[in-house]
């Protein structure tokens, strides 16, 4: 065989080798990791957790219904004020303020914001909210999750649409559409599924977000859904749980991670489908 | 005289070598300047649009006809950094007036694209949805308009079984007889077109030429073309544009016959561009 084609057969081998190495020891952590929650997890699975509320301490009986019904509010809400800021900032930079310098500068914070450590933004909701509030609340909870909501979808927004073709936004200005229409009713629309798919990615970011909710929703050891009290949530129950002594309270625990994880794996499914859609057409 | 490669036999004007009657103006540039930042592209433009007469504009990429068609509808307002100088009339219109409200100029003034551009919805939406942004008739009424549209697009045939398919579902040379109809639906006066058929196939073009000869008795078109059998099929005047400047601008039977300018005559011949 030819040396010079010889060896680089033999450095494919090698290259492809270590490749595939990578990728099967990052896969196997991850396969572990579930593989894990889902053995503890499903063993505690039952009526039980999704109609009583936390146990008091020392007690056996008790699920986990405050802790979800607490972050399902959290979240919604969370998502529900981020997402329209995240949305709109989004348009601006894509439609608006594409030729403004301000723009970039706009864009550049954003991305810092976005990888910005979830704990900070806790502390800020801290001092911004929960210390003039007197008081830890659901709504500063709420907040906090927002903050970390609004980078993600105004990037995916961005992104989105500038997607679609200008050619397009031309045609419906030749038609004698008003820009906002132009971006409602046509730029919106071509990027449809992508900007769902951004609201939906954030949602799964931000519903297993502990730190933030730790410094600002607090938890709750009953229901409650007073939006200036306390209010459990999954992840911090998970957190408190995990470091208790009685061993129904780390079994509820495990129940409560695997819900986040088969949440958030459902969210991202979602946006799969909807972005392949978007794809095919 | 040069033997001259393009036919010029399909239009009954042109085989007759008479010289076209002139028709009362509809657009009107005189003295037309245009600056990308600080790029001349448009120098001291001077010709008139014919009511209901098809006019050409040939020339080699760069020469500044698409721009041109562009300042028609005020299309280089949507990027910064543009700017035009001189006057510019539809009617007694005046396009480059700074007040003007441009959404309505563009529903006067519509424009087909070189890249079909249908809209993300239903064939029949892509209809409606311009007609709507300026009128409200009822639900009987706008089906008829639809139609009506669809059939002077010349896409009826094909496509009324399935009005509520996607328009992007149609292929390249449908989804550009949609746009045509979908311009002609909000009865503009003028309608631009910018290399309508540089994406289609050779029986998608022919459609559409003849859908532009027959759009020529209700409306004054402009078209910009790279292709010069088919300017010399399509229309009644031709400009032909070079390095920014208008160099010739006359009956399409003379321009492809006996070009006055040297450099007309090299251009239509292949000798360059």
């Amino acid at each position: 065989m030819n040396p010079i084609y010889a060896r680089r057969r033999r450095k494919d081998i090698v290259i492809r080798g270590l490749c595939i190495g990578a990728a099967a020891f990052g896969v196997t952590w991850l396969a572990l990791i579930l593989i894990t929650l889902l053995y503890n997890g499903i063993a505690g699975l039952n009526l039980q957790i999704f109609v009583a509320d936390t146990p008091p301490p020392g007690s056996s009986e008790g699920g986990l219904r405050n802790a979800i019904v607490g972050s399902i509010i959290m979240t919604v809400l969370g998502v529900g004020i981020g997402a329209p800021l995240g949305l709109f900032a989004g348009t601006y930079l894509a439609e608006y303020g594409r030729n403004d310098k301000l723009t970039s500068v706009i864009r550049f914070i954003n991305d810092i914001l976005l990888s910005a450590p979830s704990i900070i933004i806790g502390l800020f909701i801290y001092g911004a909210v929960v210390v003039p509030m007197r008081g830890f609340s659901a709504i500063a909870g709420a907040l906090a999750l927002a903050v970390i909501v609004i980078p993600v979808v105004l990037r995916t927004t961005e992104d989105m649409l500038l997607l679609v073709p200008n050619a397009l936004r031309e045609a419906a200005s030749a038609l004698g559409l008003p820009r906002s229409l132009v971006i409602k009713r046509i730029a919106y629309r071509a990027a449809r599924s992508g900007l769902i798919t951004g609201v939906l990615l954030a949602t799964a970011r931000v519903a297993g977000e502990t730190a933030p909710l730790l410094f600002t929703a607090l938890s709750n050891q009953f229901f409650s859904l007073g939006l200036n009290k306390t209010m459990a949530n999954l992840p911090v129950t998970i957190n408190n749980f995990v470091q208790s002594p009685y061993a129904y309270w780390k079994q509820l625990a495990w129940s409560g991670a695997l819900l986040i994880t088969i949440t958030v794996l459902a969210l991202n499914i979602g946006a799969r489908i909807l972005g392949a859609e978007r794809t095919a057409k | 005289m040069t033997d001259l490669s393009v036919s010029v036999s399909s239009n009954a004007h042109l085989a007759s070598q008479q010289p076209l009657p002139e028709a009362p103006a509809k657009v009107t540039v005189r003295n037309l300047n245009f600056y990308y930042g600080e790029h001349h592209a448009l120098k001291n433009i001077n010709l008139t649009l014919g009511t209901n007469r098809v006019t050409a504009f040939i020339g080699p990429s760069g020469c500044g006809k698409s721009t041109l068609l562009r300042i028609f509808n005020r299309m280089y307002d949507l990027y910064p950094g543009q700017r035009v100088t001189g006057q510019l009339m539809l009617d007694q219109t005046n396009i480059l007036d700074p007040k003007l409200d441009l959404n309505l100029l563009r529903a006067r003034v519509g424009m087909v694209f070189q890249k079909p551009t249908p809209f993300p919805m239903t064939i029949y939406e892509n209809i409606a949805f311009g007609i709507r942004l300026y009128e409200k008739i009822s639900k009987s009424e706008m089906d008829d308009r639809v139609e009506k549209a669809l059939r002077g697009g010349a896409l009826w045939n094909e496509v009324k079984d399935k009005l509520n398919a996607s328009g992007l579902s149609l292929s390249g040379g449908q989804q550009q007889r949609l746009c045509i109809a979908r311009t002609v639906a909000v009865r503009p006066e003028v309608i631009l077109f910018d290399e309508p058929c540089s994406a289609l196939d050779p029986i998608s073009t022919a459609k559409v030429e003849e859908l532009i000869q027959e759009l020529s008795e209700n409306y004054t078109i402009a078209i910009v073309t790279h292709n010069m059998q088919q300017a010399a099929r399509v229309s009644d005047k031709t400009a032909f544009m070079y390095l920014g400047e208008l160099i010739e601008f006359d009956d399409t039977s003379k321009i492809f016959t006996s070009p006055s300018d040297r450099r007309t005559q090299d251009y239509i011949t292949g000798r360059f561009g």
